[in-house]
């Protein structure tokens, strides 16, 4: 099938030139060198003639020709009149063959002849690269070469597409292509009947770039229906991608709010549950980034084979570290605060600055730089949003930690005596719980998972001694907005907090439409001050 | 809003917590004058039951009209104050940085609003009336004493010269007597039933003898609905009264 | 009347420390003003302006704790009320610069002129007045903390979550006032201050003015918190720091109570800010950080709550420990900073002041048991 390809592009470079009116009969059956001869030495309307035959060559040799000259790249060596590609390199311009391709050693400027292209060449070039690259052995620069045409919307391009259609197998491209012909068959003078046909085609692409085709047509057409019809489908469009742009903001809502629900998570457990506010909360989000840091300078000096798993070794890591570090807050400091909350608030504030300063003195105060493994890397689309894979990641891992975290709530030892001192201390005391134990427990399975948050943070902020102040008022937020003591309370204040935050954006700007978040939070609190999901009854007071 | 020559009256009032319902469909009629006792075992609404009649709690449904025109369930804490009806709390709570005097010149009826509050000079009236009240709970001696410093009893003694202070037309008493020693429970009686010369009065309490000293109505409270009512022998003697406290 | 009413708070030993604070406010800008230099008596005016702004301090530290020490009400919002009052005070000095700021516009202020603004922003009319900039650093911090007290106090947030509240309420004045199109000179805030009613802010008489009346205010704000504290309202007051619900049902309408004591602390706040910010030559947004509001916060605690002396003892401590330490030992201070928060609250709950009463009575009570 491939074999054919050459004589097919024969038949589309005569339709192209009779669509185009120029007809240069020398050109037929030139051979490559030839035609990049006249390319170089010909007037503007030889060089016209050699492009559109070389495009009709179907020689993919042609292609890095053409791109060079339309980016000024293509020269003619005084010396010997070879032509030659030369891509600067320092001061020198390092050449090669145009035709071979061999590597022709390097040059200046004055050895050279620039061979030279005005605006309308240039034009001509691009839609010969389109033709030349539809017929790429390649799919994916078939499938480029379609998309750039669909953009470009020019008529001269129609009988290449309709050859390559012919040829083409992948339904896929297939489909690009017939969309690239009809957004070339609306810059055309065809029929009106199949203009609007074309418009049909297009309106079901349903993009961005299909909607800019749509809007020229229905300002540019003379035809009322064909006017009418590009109208209707912009409209159509407008509305598909309003709703998509709708979906990418929940998502973007989503990311963010997962993120929020991963610093706040921690918090409500020791503040939900115990009532122990912590203002240290945020610096054992940064501890946990820290840890990151330090297991992947670790692994980079030693063990570079381990980076792909360098967070998954980190996250038990931070979990012992900032849990470690949250009971050792909780048996000195904490639990001879109980029943002082604002007391308990003042210290644990003196206690984050302390451990932002140690932090600060040990590692600097510059920004500490977390790599993302390689899974981490990289976007895929669904539909018209961007997912990218670092943030797919974290709000797997959120849904994660907050299912571990329910699961030991409700099915651990731990998780019942924490919630029968939670429920009634005296008596669970008196049942033999040993709750000093527990609470320092709690505090510190609330610590740990602040870690595992710093973990995830460290892959999209700045890992510096501030990194966890930023976090402290919107975890509050979060808890106190979902409603104190309700675990899925502040899963839905999170993602709700998210959401908002991120609708607010692209019309107040993302400073303002934080303040109009705190604001909102702050007049919610005062219509409901136990938070969304409050729980009720005699006992909360 | 119906009315009545009741002081207080409750009609159909319901209360639930999470679906529990800690008073369900509750009435009750306190005539002016009246000393009334209430009685159940735990959870049966008592303090709940305050927790309304006070705006500490709004209730689901029903209706609770104080002194025939004053519906108490669009009111809050200080407006039913104001209206006359006082709160004693089962645990004393008295103002432990104040001195005896001072927490009994804050319960004393009169001046609330906090612009004549700052330019009040104290005035003859209220220097007799602190007289007064000082000497009928016996704390002349203790009144420049802390709040925090006083004895338990000393601190019930306060709180109930408190409320003798704040002059209510209705008392509302939450256990006066539990850790009491039977000497100052009799005591507690006494004072109570001189109170209820001038004043209506509710006790919620537990103890049986303490109820019986009192030789009043008494109503019995069970999963928030009224049980049985009347004298404490008629009580006694209802048998649903009998299982409710002694179990089946 | 009124002399009755501000004098019934005063007790000797207050009476003694207002004295004091006077005495300094006279003595120091005298020092400097008549004593030449060269003299071992001649007071600096960089002296005079450290002094001076420890006494704007001070007065922010006596807000905090007539709402906190008094009321119950932990503020982590009160930097807020001091920069709104500070930033009122600089919108006058901007516009005393008139012509002879670098881009020598006669109306409008230099950052305006960079920002393309055509016109001056409505809220900037008035403030080349003195009076109306002073009336305006006592009513917009008022007026904010009114907006929130009255919804706050009458929905019954309390607690850890009104102290939340408030640290919301200034991290969002923060952000804003960092914003370039909030026409208050964004990030870098305002500065580069002339004159003041006409003198020299640079010129050491002003300074020696300018310490006076922070002085002055101080001890106006002694008194009249003495007197509130001291008066019936104040009785009242901390009885509903102790026992809120317990005020309910005796009747008294709490929130009343709360509001005016945030709304007169807000005010006494926005003055300190205005004294502060002539003194220090500039305000920019980060004086609404968190982390000032609890760092006044800290100076109550360290003084001793719940008395009228303690916060201003404490912003002369922590304050001259700061002067200090950030000059001598950059990296430690706020290790220092953190300890204190620590220590104060665990072994210290009555400050300073607590300490000293308890000096006292212990070694009154040696004395009693010593043989005669």
């Amino acid at each position: 099938m491939l074999s054919l390809r050459p004589f097919a592009i024969l038949l589309s470079a005569l339709a192209t030139m009779l669509a185009s009116g120029l007809i240069a009969a020398t050109a037929f059956a030139a051979d490559l060198p030839t035609l990049v001869g006249s390319l170089t030495t010909g007037s503007f309307g030889d060089r016209e003639t050699a492009i559109t035959a070389m495009a009709a060559s179907g020689e993919q040799r042609a292609a890095p020709i053409l791109e060079a000259l339309a980016a000024g790249q293509l020269y003619v060596r005084k010396s010997d009149n070879l032509v030659l590609i030369g891509k600067p390199d320092g001061n020198q311009l390092s050449l090669t063959e145009a035709i071979s391709g061999k590597a022709a050693g390097s040059g200046t400027e004055a050895d050279l002849d620039r061979v030279r292209v005005n605006n309308r060449l240039r034009g001509i070039i691009e839609a010969a690269i389109g033709s030349l690259t539809l017929m790429s052995p390649d799919p994916r620069v078939r499938r480029g070469a379609a998309e750039a045409l669909f953009k470009r919307r020019d008529a001269s391009s129609l009988a290449a597409l309709d050859v390559a259609l012919a040829a083409e197998k992948d339904p896929r491209i297939k489909q690009s292509m017939n969309e690239a012909r009809a957004a070339s068959v609306l810059a055309s003078d065809a029929p009106a009947a199949q203009k609007i046909e074309a418009i049909a085609l297009v309106r079901a692409r349903a993009d961005r770039d299909s909607l800019g085709v749509l809007q020229a047509v229905a300002s540019s057409a003379t035809d009322p229906e064909v006017k009418a019809a590009a109208a209707a489908g912009a409209d159509a469009v407008r509305q598909t991608l309003a709703a998509w742009e709708v979906a990418q903001n929940i998502w973007y809502g989503i990311s963010l709010g997962s993120v929020l629900l991963l610093a706040a998570i921690g918090l409500a457990i020791t503040f939900g549950t115990m009532g122990v506010i912590n203002m240290a909360h945020g610096e054992m989000v940064m501890l946990g980034a820290y840890t990151t840091f330090v297991v992947q300078e670790i692994i980079r000096t030693s063990a570079p084979h381990l980076f792909d798993v360098s967070l998954l070794i980190a996250l038990p890591l931070a979990f012992v570290v900032a849990g470690g570090i949250g009971i050792l807050i909780e048996r000195g400091i904490i639990r001879f605060l109980y029943g002082r909350p604002l007391d308990t608030l003042l210290a644990t504030w003196g206690l984050s600055l302390v451990l932002q300063q140690a932090v600060r003195s040990i590692f600097g105060s510059s920004n500490r730089e977390v790599g993302a493994p390689s899974w981490m890397s990289g976007a895929f689309q669904v539909g018209q949003i961007n997912v990218t894979y670092g943030r797919l990641w974290i709000v797997v891992f959120s849904m994660i930690v907050f299912v571990t975290l329910i699961l030991v709530l409700r099915k651990t030892p731990l998780g019942l005596y924490m919630r029968a001192v939670t429920q009634n201390r005296p008596m669970a005391s008196a049942m033999g719980i040993r709750t000093p134990r527990v609470d320092a427990l709690t505090f510190g399975l609330g610590s740990g998972i602040a870690g595992l948050a710093g973990v995830a943070l460290s892959q999209i902020d700045n890992v510096s001694p501030n990194l966890g102040q930023g976090y402290i008022i919107d975890s509050f937020m979060v808890v106190v907005f979902g409603g104190v003591g309700n675990l899925f309370g502040t899963l839905i204040g999170a993602l709700t907090l998210g959401v908002v935050n991120k609708f607010l954006e692209p019309y107040a700007g993302a400073v303002l439409g934080k303040i109009l978040v705190l604001v909102f939070i702050i007049l919610f609190i005062q219509r409901r001050p136990r938070g969304l999901f409050a729980l009720k009854g005699r006992s909360v007071e | 809003m119906r009315s009545t020559s009741a002081l207080l009256y409750l009609s159909g009032v319901t209360v639930s917590f999470d679906g529990f319902k800690a008073l369900n469909n509750l009435s009750l009629l306190i005539e002016p004058g009246e000393m009334r006792a209430i009685i159940g075992p735990n959870g049966a609404g008592k303090t709940t039951m305050m927790d309304v009649v006070t705006g500490k709690t709004r209730p689901d449904s029903g209706e609770v009209v104080f002194d025939g025109r004053a519906d108490l369930t669009k009111l809050d804490e200080a407006n039913i104050a104001t209206l006359g009806i006082g709160r004693k709390f089962q645990k004393p709570t008295v103002f432990e940085n104040h001195t005896v005097r001072d927490n009994l010149l804050l319960a004393l009826a009169g001046l609330r609003k906090w612009h004549r509050l700052l330019l009040a000079q104290p005035t003859k009236s209220e220097g007799q009336r602190l007289a007064e009240i000082l000497s009928i709970i016996r704390m002349e001696e203790q009144q420049h004493m802390l709040g925090a410093r006083l004895s338990h009893g000393q601190k019930q003694w306060l709180e109930i010269g408190m409320l003798l202070a704040q002059d209510p037309k209705l008392l509302l008493v939450d256990e006066p007597v539990a850790g009491m020693t039977d000497v100052e429970t009799e005591t507690t009686a006494q004072v109570l039933r001189e109170i209820n010369k001038t004043h209506s009065v509710v006790v919620v309490e537990h103890d049986m003898s303490f109820v019986r000293a009192l030789g009043v109505k008494v109503t019995v409270l069970h999963e928030g609905s009224m049980l049985a009512e009347g004298t404490l022998d008629q009580v006694s003697a209802d048998q649903r009264v009998v299982e409710v406290y002694l179990g089946r | 009347m009124i002399t009755r009413f501000l004098l019934q708070g005063m007790d000797r030993n207050l009476r003694l420390f207002v004295l004091l604070v006077l005495a300094v406010g006279v003595t120091l800008p005298l020092l400097n003003q008549i004593v030449p230099p060269g003299s071992p008596f001649h007071v600096p005016a960089w002296l005079l302006q450290l002094i001076g702004k420890y006494l704007s301090f001070a007065l922010l530290a006596l807000a905090v704790d007539l709402v906190w020490g008094f009321c119950g009400i932990l503020s982590l919002g009160h930097g807020a009320f001091f920069a709104l009052g500070g930033y009122c005070m600089g919108m006058y000095l901007m516009r005393q610069i008139g012509s002879r700021g670098v881009y020598g516009n006669p109306l409008l202020p230099d950052f305006m002129v960079f920002l393309n603004y055509k016109e001056l922003p409505w809220f900037w009319y008035g403030f080349d007045n003195f009076g109306f900039a002073m009336l305006m650093a006592i009513l917009v911090p008022s007026l904010l903390a009114f907006a929130l007290g009255w919804f706050a106090f009458r929905s019954r947030v309390t607690g850890v979550y009104l102290s939340i509240i408030t640290q919301a309420m200034t991290f969002a004045l923060m952000l804003a006032f960092f914003r370039n199109d909030m026409g208050l000179g964004g990030n870098n805030g305002m500065t580069d201050f002339k004159e003041i009613l006409g003198f020299s802010v640079q010129a050491d008489s002003t300074r020696a003015v300018l310490c006076f009346a922070s002085a002055f205010m101080l001890a106006l704000g002694l008194v009249v918190s003495a007197a509130i504290v001291g008066s019936r309202f104040g009785k009242a007051l901390t009885a509903v720091r102790d026992a809120e619900s317990r005020m309910r049902f005796l009747g008294y309408r709490v929130e009343g109570y709360k509001l005016f004591v945030f709304v007169f602390s807000a005010a006494m706040a926005g003055i300190a800010g205005a004294l502060y910010v002539p003194q220090v030559g500039i305000i920019n947004p980060s004086e609404f950080s968190p982390a000032n509001s609890i760092e006044a916060v800290l100076w109550v605690a360290v003084g001793g709550r719940g008395t009228l002396i303690g916060p201003v003892i404490g912003a002369f401590i922590v304050n001259f420990g700061k002067t200090w330490l950030t000059g001598a030992l950059p990296e430690f201070w706020l290790f220092a900073l953190g300890a204190l928060f620590i220590v104060v609250t665990l072994l210290l709950p009555k400050g300073v002041v607590g300490l000293w009463a308890q000096i006292k009575n212990r070694s009154l009570a040696k004395k009693a048991r010593a043989p005669v």
